[in-house]
């Protein structure tokens, strides 16, 4: 198939890359730190040639301390700077945990509001690349369980190209989270897609029946389900969150005043996640609304295992999606 | 059964009650009902009026206990106030066909709560579409058009009702007991020359009918067998009362079944008056709550003029029913002797759950016994 006019055709990996690189040309503060990002290319390869575009100054390995080259992120922001701070992925992110929650999220509280700390945070989640058990979680609930800081989820590649450059302007610390397992998916996108908003949940498909409300490697899942139920004569809506922090409840509750049922679909472990967080909410502000239990589709908890087969059991498939869609809706 | 009409009082204010006493008429899904008091003392407050439909377990009114006639302040007599509920007995499952075919609450969602309240639909008019028979927005709706398009909603009549109960009840039953039958066949010479002396010495109106001799056998073998008198609630639960619901048919279809309490503890002539106070008023719907939910064991009775063998099914939560045919002339083989004798039919389905053959054929032999030493029943 063709890629129609005004529309080009990448993967999630280069439009990552063309956030930073476009967020890099865009503003001299702006500069990208991180392991493996200079010299190799980056750990996945996003950063692969920005060290030739614009020098080691810009582009800076570190040290395997996440802990120490967070800080010092962080303090650059402070001094000024607009970093961004690569963590490998958010099994790593628990080294620096110490400097995102104590300093980041905390800083302007600390200092009466004198200091805000405009640092972006990246890092890569979930599975998808057989590394196993450290190196493939879902941790997004623990940053969005953390106030102070504005939690990204670009399950897009619009969002992969268009959120970063929309954090690099916030006064207060961003973490965004990028989807290993969708690296190397393409898309078209439109050719002059660039900054996007980072505070609110898109609705990427319209319907009536049911909302399907998910993030990161579950929104395209979940169009790909939308697209299977559709054919079978069902309606559902599907809304990408984005933000998971602070969760735009007003998209969430317009979905469910206009379909009265609620699937909630995460790769993160099932307790104590997004969706048990968004269940409540949806319980104190649409209970009158609910034409049926809101229910949850999320990642088994267990350590995610080594096996492709295992990997794949391990999280919400389209097809767990579509199932449990079909049972909420035809009950037979 | 889930909510009831209150259509009169049959006392006020100040009236004297005693346990027993039937205070008001409640018209349920099957007919009207008699509300019982279990307390002593004076009526204080009907809290209620005539005609208001309230659900089962509404408190309906106040009664001062008999030894606090005075009560100083409202405070004090709160304390001491008992209170008079549509008995729950009713929503439970025993005695009459309301409960077991009826279902006791239904499920709605939120927002269909909300639209009905809204649109004044009342839900247990309503039927569930969603996951487990929950009643959903879109059932609403379409009990919303049917109301504005001006189609009457059809109100079950109360024979309409009975026949709905009684098909609930029987298909629960038979999807969910595993039956077992036996049968054995009862010389009933001895029984009936008994009764014949006995009838001798009674007035038309006193005099007994087989099926007394009947019922106080079943009663007093389920005191030797008592594995067959009790429920099926995850488990058999066995009962200490042997309350013997009796099947009586109704002129328009249907059946209801009353209890006779205590069985084995009332006499023959106690068991005939019980019957022809019972089954007249379960005719014309009519029968006490107590009646409707408290029988533990069932027995249905074909009585003269009909089939010779009837294999019954267990109304649920009991755990057997027992079967009498009419009793008819047939040949009968004993002590290598061929005679003709008055023989009757008797059959026990009960639910292999809760016993096995080995018991349901020890309780059988036990009738069959006692009927045989009428003059001990």
């Amino acid at each position: 198939m063709n890629t129609p006019d005004g529309y080009i055709k990448i993967t999630y990996r280069e439009a990552l890359k063309q956030a930073l690189r476009v967020s890099l040309q865009k503003d001299e503060r702006v500069f990208l730190m991180g392991e493996d990002v200079g010299r190799y290319g980056g750990a996945f390869a996003v950063s692969k040639g920005l060290l030739g575009e614009f020098g080691p100054d810009r582009i800076m390995d570190v040290p395997l301390s996440e802990s120490g080259f967070t800080g010092a992120g962080i303090g650059a922001a402070l001094g000024g700077l607009r970093p961004i701070v690569e963590l490998m992925t958010v099994n790593f992110s628990l080294l620096a945990m110490d400097q995102v929650v104590n300093n980041a999220a905390t800083l302007l509280h600390m200092s009466g509001g004198q200091l805000n700390v405009p640092v972006v945070i990246r890092m890569s989640t979930g599975l998808g690349r057989q590394l196993a058990a450290q190196h493939s979680h879902s941790w997004e609930p623990i940053y969005a369980h953390i106030p102070g800081l504005i939690v990204l989820s670009a399950g897009t590649h619009e969002d992969a190209r268009g959120m970063l450059p929309a954090a690099l302007q916030s006064p207060d610390p961003v973490v965004i989270f990028e989807s290993n397992s969708m690296l190397n998916l393409e898309a078209e996108i439109p050719a002059n897609s660039g900054m996007v908003d980072i505070t609110t949940a898109h609705v990427k498909r319209e319907g009536k029946d049911i909302s399907i409300i998910t993030y990161g490697a579950g929104v395209y899942k979940a169009m790909d389900a939308a697209q299977i139920l559709a054919d079978a004569g069902m309606n559902p809506e599907v809304i990408d969150l984005r933000v998971l922090r602070p969760l735009d409840e007003n998209a969430v509750m317009t979905s469910v005043r206009k379909t009265h049922r609620v699937l909630l679909v995460e790769e993160a472990w099932g307790s104590v996640n997004i969706s048990a967080e968004l269940s409540a909410r949806i319980m104190e502000q649409a209970f009158y609304e609910l034409d049926a239990p809101v229910q949850r589709l999320g990642g088994m908890e267990v350590p995610i295992p080594y096996p492709k087969h295992l990997e794949d059991a391990c999280v919400p498939q389209t097809a767990d999606i579509v199932t449990r869609i079909k049972k909420m809706l035809q009950h037979d | 059964m889930e909510a009831g009409t209150l259509c009169e009082w049959l006392v006020s204010p100040g009236s004297v009650v005693k346990r027993g006493d039937i205070i008001a008429v409640v018209e349920t899904q099957k007919g009207l009902i008699d509300i019982e008091v279990f307390e002593e003392g004076t009526i204080h407050k009907l809290l209620i009026k005539e005609n208001e439909k309230v659900p089962v377990g509404t408190l309906m009114a106040l009664i001062i206990p008999a030894k606090e006639t005075t009560p100083k302040t409202e405070k004090r007599l709160a304390e001491k106030i008992q209170t008079i509920r549509p008995t729950p007995a009713i929503q439970t499952t025993a005695g009459g066909m309301i409960a077991a075919g009826i279902k006791s609450s239904f499920k709605a969602s939120p927002l269909a709560k909300r639209m009905a309240s809204e649109k004044n639909i009342d839900l247990s008019t309503v039927k569930g579409s969603g996951e487990g028979g929950a009643i959903t927005r879109e059932d609403v709706e379409k009990a919303l058009m049917e109301k504005e398009a001006g189609i009457p909603v059809v109100k079950p009549s109360a024979v309409e009702n009975i026949r709905l109960a009684v098909a609930a009840a029987m298909t629960r039953s038979n999807r969910e007991i595993p039956h077992y039958y036996l049968e054995t066949r009862v010389d009933m010479s001895r029984p009936l020359a008994f009764l014949r002396e006995a009838n001798k010495q009674r007035t038309v109106k006193q005099r007994l009918l087989p099926v007394v001799l009947l019922i106080k056998a079943v009663a007093k073998a389920l005191k030797e067998v008592p594995d067959l008198n009790g429920y099926w609630e995850n488990g058999l639960k066995l009962k200490s009362e042997i309350n013997i619901g009796f099947v009586v048919s109704l002129r328009t279809g249907g059946v209801m079944i009353p209890a006779i309490h205590e069985a084995d503890k009332k006499t023959t002539d106690e068991l005939m008056d019980s019957l022809n106070d019972m089954i007249p008023r379960a005719r014309a719907m009519k029968l006490r709550s107590s009646e409707l939910a408290d029988s533990t064991v069932t027995i249905t009775s074909l009585g003269d003029e009909n089939v010779e063998t009837v294999f019954g099914v267990i109304y649920p939560p009991q755990v057997a029913i027992v079967g009498f045919g009419s009793i008819t002339e047939q040949p009968w083989a004993e002590n290598e002797k061929l005679d003709s004798r008055p023989v009757l039919r008797m059959t026990l389905a009960a639910d292999h759950r809760a016993t096995d053959g080995n018991t349901g054929s020890r309780f059988l032999m036990t009738v069959k016994r006692n009927l045989q030493k009428p003059e001990t029943l």
